[in-house]
């Protein structure tokens, strides 16, 4: 009845707070560092212009490190990929300046702010930045997101037969929406898929339907960082590559529907 | 793309509820904008709202979710017999073979509007009865239409602007093809609020006018809500007559956040695309309803788009006239306003437009015209340059 998602991992990026790349992640993921709590470091984005770089938002400047560390990883053009992402919430801090101005006498927005509110704006700024005309996925399904937009790009993959980037992220609100969505820092994980396997090829995953729990991360830290922000639903995954290890593991997605991915090593 | 099946269809918006009220307006050429007299807003433009949206009340178990979006989500589901319909098909197929796919733009961020005119005097804070994830969070039409059901399959909402809810069919089709649904609830809601009543005046995109797609004179649009749902399932031999989405295209201008692309490359590569995926030539499109917004950039990109591809041959309009421009919803509305063209064989006018812009060399349609369409093409453009375009056609 339902064809297998499968789809080969070329390139990965990561980052988080005190996980500041994927090489840096998979140190701590494999257990040959501590993990030490720091808050997010998001690198200046070279590929835009300067005036659009110092501009560019916390959002913007996470999905370009992290889409462009998979893409480099994988030696991807990344003009030509299609790309998926999701998010559980759009950029907070913009978001909350547009509120609070509207709740105010003086309702003349600014328009950057308000080309910048939509849920695809980082998605829109990665397009400006990379020419990529291909199709450009932008999901949100709260604490499911990276499931979610999981889905959607193995479905992309799988039929289109086209490397597909999932860009993955979230990024924190201030108060006082804060205190209504806790999300502590941005954090995001991107993962190049390609429809066949290559000498790139680091791992193949293959997605089902399931209701089994997922497992804790044994690090404490780690496993806060897992349940706090949306997208690191995914760190058990990235374990698994990080250590080059198969097997099967089950993320968590929408209850009772998980995610039970099996892991090939290549 | 096998084609799949519309086994059922609804759509509401200032031209009234349900499919009734929307073929009778789009066949008179009757529009529902009316000057914008929304909440407190103060500007001069026009809008299309809704009537009795907020006299819905949704069941006291997802209370946490009532907002102006998940009432009208509410209201669309229960128009037309559609929320029957999905009955039926959870009774056939079950609970987890089911998804859900919803486009919006800013599913109930009125709900935060309204709550920071409550925040604390003292800490700031903002209300206990204000409730994010159920009522602002992009996804919540979407685990509000899960929870409605009691769906325990998958759910997604797609958000990229005003292409949202046409990017839904082309998700779902893709889970239909692979099986790992049965059927699919596809759709979009958007409902006024201040951010884009006061976003799109402040980069001068409304219009003081009613908007007038591709006039000569236009100079913007006229910010509409709506819901709109299509009920998706694959079938192997459908009965004369019925609705099918036969392709889909997708596409990215990479160009400007708010601009389309000059020449519509975009919009052209996403026609293309849905052509090739459902194996037509742009020959085989009997009828085109236009994204036209209104505003002097979209419909001059997008014409120079659809005539590159189809010359003049094919007759067009924009129906955002009649229901506004309806944002995140504007692609299932459209999509389901095909479907009525193709079911009752008529193609809609163009209320507002009066005198259609030279430059532009396409087939027009200022007035409703009876003929029979087999096929008919929508596009839906947003923020941000993302392009969707889909094909319809009508099942011999």
């Amino acid at each position: 009845m339902s064809r297998p998602l499968t789809a080969w991992i070329e390139g990965i990026g990561f980052l988080a707070p005190g996980l500041p790349d994927w090489p840096t992640a998979r140190a701590v993921l494999r257990g040959e560092q501590a993990y030490e709590n720091a808050p997010s470091v998001l690198p200046a984005p070279s590929i835009l212009p300067p005036a659009e770089r110092r501009r560019a938002s916390r959002v913007v400047k996470l999905t370009l490190a992290i889409g462009l560390e998979a893409a480099a990883h994988a030696g991807a053009d990344v003009a030509t990929l299609a790309t998926v992402f999701s998010a559980s919430g759009a950029d907070g801090h913009n978001c909350h300046a547009l509120c609070e101005q509207l709740a105010t006498d003086d309702r003349q927005i600014s328009p950057t702010r308000f080309h910048n509110s939509v849920h695809n704006a980082a998605a829109g700024y990665w397009g400006i930045a990379t020419g990529a005309m291909a199709p450009c996925q932008v999901i949100c399904a709260y604490d499911a997101s990276f499931g979610a937009g999981l889905i959607d790009a193995l479905g992309q993959v799988v039929l289109d037969r086209q490397p597909t980037l999932l860009i993955a992220y979230d990024s924190e609100y201030p108060e006082p929406l804060f205190a209504k969505r806790p999300v502590p820092d941005v954090a995001g994980v991107a993962l190049l898929l390609t429809p066949e396997r290559s000498e790139r090829s680091l791992a193949s995953i293959t997605f089902r339907p399931d209701t089994t729990a997922a497992e804790p991360l044994t690090d404490a830290a780690l496993e806060a960082l897992r349940v706090s922000i949306p997208a690191l639903r995914a760190l058990p995954l990235l374990q698994k590559l990080a250590r080059c290890e198969g097997g099967k593991i089950c993320l968590d997605y929408l209850p009772p529907m998980q995610l039970s991915i099996d892991i090939e090593c290549c | 793309m096998t084609p799949l099946l519309l086994s059922a269809y609804t759509a509401t918006t200032c031209l009234g509820r349900g499919l009734d009220a929307t073929r009778e307006a789009l066949r008179s050429g009757r529009s529902g904008l009316v000057p914008c007299a929304f909440e407190t807003v103060q500007l001069d433009t026009w809008m299309g709202e809704v009537a009795a949206v907020d006299a819905q009340k949704l069941p006291k178990s997802l209370a946490d979710y009532d907002c102006r979006n998940n009432r009208l989500t509410q209201m669309g589901l229960e128009t037309d017999g559609f929320a029957e319909r999905v009955r039926e098909a959870i009774a056939r197929y079950g609970k987890t073979r089911v998804g859900i796919f919803l486009g919006t733009s800013t599913a109930g961020i009125l709900q935060t509007e309204l709550a920071y005119r409550r925040r604390d005097p003292e800490s700031g804070a903002l209300p206990d009865d204000f409730h994010y994830r159920t009522t602002h969070n992009s996804f919540s039409l979407a685990e509000f239409t899960r929870d409605y059901f009691g769906l325990e399959g998958m759910a997604m909402a797609i958000s990229t602007a005003c292409s949202s809810s046409a990017k839904v069919f082309a998700a779902a089709a893709r889970q239909l093809e692979l099986g790992s649904i049965d059927a699919a609830i596809v759709g979009g809601v958007d409902t006024l609020c201040l951010t884009t009543l006061y976003g799109f005046a402040s980069l001068q995109l409304t219009s003081a006018q009613p908007c007038r797609p591709y006039d000569a004179t236009r100079n913007g649009i006229s910010i509409g809500e709506g819901a709109a749902f299509a009920l998706l399932e694959r079938c192997n031999q459908p009965a004369a007559g019925s609705i099918l989405l036969l392709g889909t295209g997708e596409s990215s201008d990479a160009y400007h956040m708010s601009s389309p692309h000059p020449e519509g490359l975009g919009a052209r590569m996403a026609m293309e695309a849905a052509l090739r995926s459902a194996g037509l030539s742009a020959g085989d499109i009997d009828y085109i309803n236009l994204h036209g917004t209104s505003t002097p950039a979209n419909d001059a990109a997008e014409g120079k788009a659809v005539s590159a591809l189809f010359a003049n041959r094919v007759p067009c309009s924009s129906t955002k006239g009649a229901t506004g421009h309806t944002l995140g919803a504007a692609g299932a509305v459209e999509a389901i306003i095909c479907a009525l063209t193709l079911t009752d064989g008529f193609m809609p006018g163009s209320p507002g437009t009066e005198n259609v812009d030279p430059a532009i060399t396409v087939d027009y349609l200022l007035k409703s015209r009876d003929g029979t369409v087999l096929q008919a093409l929508t596009n839906s453009f947003g923020f941000g340059g993302s392009n969707c375009s889909l094909i319809l056609g009508v099942a011999p």
